[in-house]
């Protein structure tokens, strides 16, 4: 058969991989758009400022836009776990079924019916119940992340079950157990926050982009949407990087190699343990070397406390095969990616922190009392690339979590290499993979370009098209 | 009856139900090019779906999510199985999902004829598609001790799951025009009911072909008769009531007819299949609804849960249809489009 020297499981994981990270582009930019033009929605319909109604239709338009790729990817990953991943579905659908099924019943009908309302009722209702409207899309947004991090958080720490004698698969014994996942509750809110913050540095990109333009009509425009923008990355940014925080406490409890990986140690640290700001990683060997370290900082990061030595990845590798041995076998390999979990950590806040700093000089710069924003061009452009940052870094994000795991789909329980697909074959995966590669290229391209058009037309483009379509017989087409 | 039935029953309501919302979707996507003269009128055409499409679809994808929930492994044989059709059918529905919005920022002509075509194509590959795994799935296929089912090229492609697959289309489209007139005025709603007063009795003809190709093909006349006999005379009755509404010009007669044709295709199958989910060339290997099942209590819980929230839905969704009642007159009050 034809193989091309490819395996069936890394074709399944490369396109999993490819169709969430595509798919986990929008998602976040969604959820954060959706909310940030609610709050637009509502500051209109509570002060009646014209700019707020115009902020939420621009934005509303971006977030439409961004709305659709988003769900067209996320129905792929419904059937995903079916066609790729059967034998997973099998051994997890006790557990893994019941939340995605909620999520469809509770949050996809509730964000999918409402936004229809939304988008076409402009005219029709008060501002504060057109408000509504958007209040309860974003609010099926983030319930629909609920359900779907709940149902991760299981994969990265199961809770709530026991392993059926029969047919050794997962039974769900305590339903409530798995709503209550620690995991879920930590990482919950770190997901939420970067959302949030990821609109919030869009907005103020755009705008940025939009105040170069220098069009004097639009400047207020821009620049209510600019200050909006960097105040919510700023605060977003400080709580997210808060919520990680919270969040690598429990990854600590429940996946050390994951966390030790992330700080890139192999050996037991001293105490109390340094933080190593970058290193050369040797994964084959398990050593590193060339590190720059600063002293006593990873005990506060790990533990909140000025002592404490954090484990490396070769002690806990002889625990986990001490652990698991039995059920495994011997010739396991429990060191996940080193250098990817170490480098997106290090993109990941990275990128976080950059987005405080940013946000913190445009605020400084466009200041009500002396504002210059537009005499620092520089400004405005470095702003207008940051759009970027953010994409990259939930990315990265989700590359720790899901890379992280390795080599279990389902932490301890069942690994990667059992769940996929017995019907798979390297040609039906290449096929798949070939065909999302080049559909996604084209959403992908024709997103960004369609956003970018939307923003050159700016945010009065449609009151300007309406007076070119006045009748040319009438009389207002004569002017005054 | 247990548990498991139950939600066998509660997946054929789901599929159902999609088919009955988002076949009349499909329907409108598919009349761009046979009813439309101009941009203006597809647009038209476009809008009528605009506030519902993506609700309709959530039906889909819960009944997958509720096919998950509660009979695993149905969900993985049939979606393993089927690899490259339910491809297939993710590409047409993404290319139809996002041409919506894409058709409203395309500025030139190419763009918009673009998207209007990936709408097209997006609204007439997803039926086809599904109606024919069905309708290879109801055959049998060979599946092994594992329950990975190996379905061969005949067994996905031949005169009973084209045949299905086309009735599908038909029907949604007849279904889009029932649909079409109901939601607006003017002349291309006259042309949706003469269009129709054409394809009723093509569809006929296709649906004894297609109830004989059943009763030929399938065990479903010789393990269930009584009522394999019932529900195809529904589908055919159905179907004559929505030609009735077309004879007499009464759009919502129509509707509701062809909509309880597409409704009644999925009870067909499903009651054919009972107690199996998946049917097996050698029959020890047949899935049956009891070993494909979840536990007692996860489905104790997603029993409670639709309970709750099925009604809340129905509440809000009928609401929402509620809201877009004027009819949409291409040259005058649309189009956002």
């Amino acid at each position: 058969m034809l193989t091309l020297g490819l395996s069936i499981v890394s074709l399944a994981r490369f396109q999993f991989a490819m169709t969430t990270v595509f798919h986990f582009f929008f998602v976040p930019f969604s959820i954060g758009m959706g909310f940030l033009v609610a709050i637009m929605e509502t500051i209109y319909a509570v002060k009646k400022d014209k700019v707020y109604l115009d902020m939420a239709k621009f934005w509303g338009k971006i977030f439409l836009l961004s709305f659709a790729v988003g769900i067209v990817t996320g129905i792929i990953q419904e059937f995903q776990f079916g066609m790729n991943w059967s034998e997973y579905s099998r051994f997890m659908g006790d557990v893994f079924g019941a939340p995605l099924a909620i999520e469809a019943l509770l949050a996809f009908f509730i964000e999918s019916v409402f936004i229809g309302i939304w988008m076409f009722t402009w005219d029709r209702f008060r501002p504060g119940v057109h408000a509504f409207m958007i209040w309860m899309t974003s609010i099926g947004t983030m319930l629909s992340a609920i359900w779907i991090l709940a149902a991760n958080s299981f994969m990265q720490h199961p809770t709530g079950f026991k392993i059926n004698n029969v047919t050794h698969r997962i039974q769900l014994t305590d339903f409530g157990a798995v709503v209550r996942n620690p995991q879920l509750w930590k990482v919950f809110p770190h997901v939420i926050l970067a959302a949030f913050m990821t609109a919030a540095v869009v907005i103020a990109g755009m705008s940025a982009w939009g105040l170069l333009r220098k069009k004097k009509d639009e400047n207020h425009f821009f620049k209510t949407s600019l200050r909006f923008g960097l105040w919510a990355s700023l605060i977003f940014a400080l709580l997210s990087a808060g919520a990680g925080d919270l969040q690598t406490q429990q990854i600590i409890k429940d996946q050390p190699m994951k966390f030790a990986a992330t700080e890139g140690i192999y050996e037991d640290t001293k105490d109390p343990a340094p933080w190593t700001i970058v290193e050369l990683i040797d994964a084959k060997d398990h050593k590193a070397s060339g590190k720059i370290e600063v002293p006593g900082v990873l005990s506060i990061l790990a533990y909140h406390k000025l002592s404490g030595s954090v484990k490396g990845m070769n002690s806990i590798n002889k625990e986990l095969h001490a652990k698991y041995d039995k059920k495994f076998g011997k010739d396991m390999n429990y060191f996940v990616p080193p250098k990817t979990l170490f480098w997106s950590f290090r993109v990941m806040t990275g990128i976080d922190a950059l987005v405080m700093l940013i946000a913190l000089v445009g605020l400084i710069f466009s200041r009500k009392k002396k504002d210059t924003i537009e005499n620092h061009k520089w400004m405005l452009v470095v702003l207008g690339i940051a759009i970027w940052l953010p994409f990259i870094g939930n990315s990265a994000g989700w590359f720790i979590t899901e890379f992280g795991r390795y080599p279990w789909i389902v932490y301890g329980l069942f690994t990667i290499a059992q769940a996929v697909s017995p019907t798979s074959t390297v040609a039906s995966l290449l096929f798949s993979n070939i065909v999302y590669f080049l559909l996604f290229t084209l959403l992908g391209g024709v997103m960004v370009w369609y956003c970018r058009q939307t923003l050159h037309h700016g945010p009065y483009y449609e009151e300007v098209d309406s007076k070119q379509n006045v009748d040319p017989f009438a009389r207002e087409a004569f002017g005054k | 009856m247990t548990l498991s039935t139950l939600w066998f029953i509660i997946i054929g309501l789901l599929f159902s139900i999609f088919l009955f919302l988002e076949g009349f979707d499909f329907g409108v996507g598919m009349s761009t090019r046979f009813l439309a003269k101009d941009e203006q009128e597809r647009a038209a055409l476009m809008s009528t779906i605009g506030p519902h499409w993506d609700g309709n679809e959530t039906w889909l994808v819960t009944a997958g999510g509720a096919m998950f929930a509660s009979l695993p492994l149905w969900y993985a044989t049939l979606f393993s199985g089927y690899y490259i059709l339910f491809l297939l059918v993710l590409v047409g529905l993404i290319l139809r999902g996002v041409s919506f919005e894409f058709h409203k920022h395309a500025e030139t002509r190419t763009g918009k004829n673009l998207w209007m075509w990936a709408f097209f194509a997006g609204s007439i590959i997803p039926p086809f598609f599904l109606c024919m795994i069905l309708l290879s799935m109801v055959q049998g296929v060979p599946i092994n001790a594992n329950g990975d089912a190996f379905p061969k090229f005949f067994d996905v492609v031949n005169l009973l799951s084209v045949v299905g697959g086309v009735a599908g289309v038909l029907l949604s489209l007849v279904h889009g025009l029932n649909f079409i007139r109901l939601r607006i005025e003017g002349p291309l709603r006259e042309r949706a009911r003469k269009l129709n007063q054409i394809l009723y009795p093509i569809l006929f003809l296709g649906e004894v072909v297609f109830a004989v190709l059943v009763f030929l093909q399938t065990d479903f006349f010789t393990k269930r008769f009584v009522s394999s006999f019932l529900i195809t005379a529904l589908i055919v009755l159905f179907s004559l009531l929505g030609y009735y509404g077309v004879l007499k010009d009464r759009e919502g007669w129509s509707f509701v007819g062809s909509g309880l044709s597409l409704s009644m295709v999925i009870v067909l199958l499903f009651n054919g299949l009972f107690p199996r989910v998946m049917i097996a060339t050698n029959p020890a290997h047949s899935i049956l609804i009891k070993n494909a099942a979840n536990s007692q209590y996860t489905l104790t819980i997603m029993t409670i849960v639709a309970c709750i929230l099925v009604p809340i839905v129905a509440i809000y969704f009928i609401w929402s249809y509620s809201l877009f009642t004027k009819r949409i007159n291409p040259r005058e009050n649309a189009v956002k489009y």
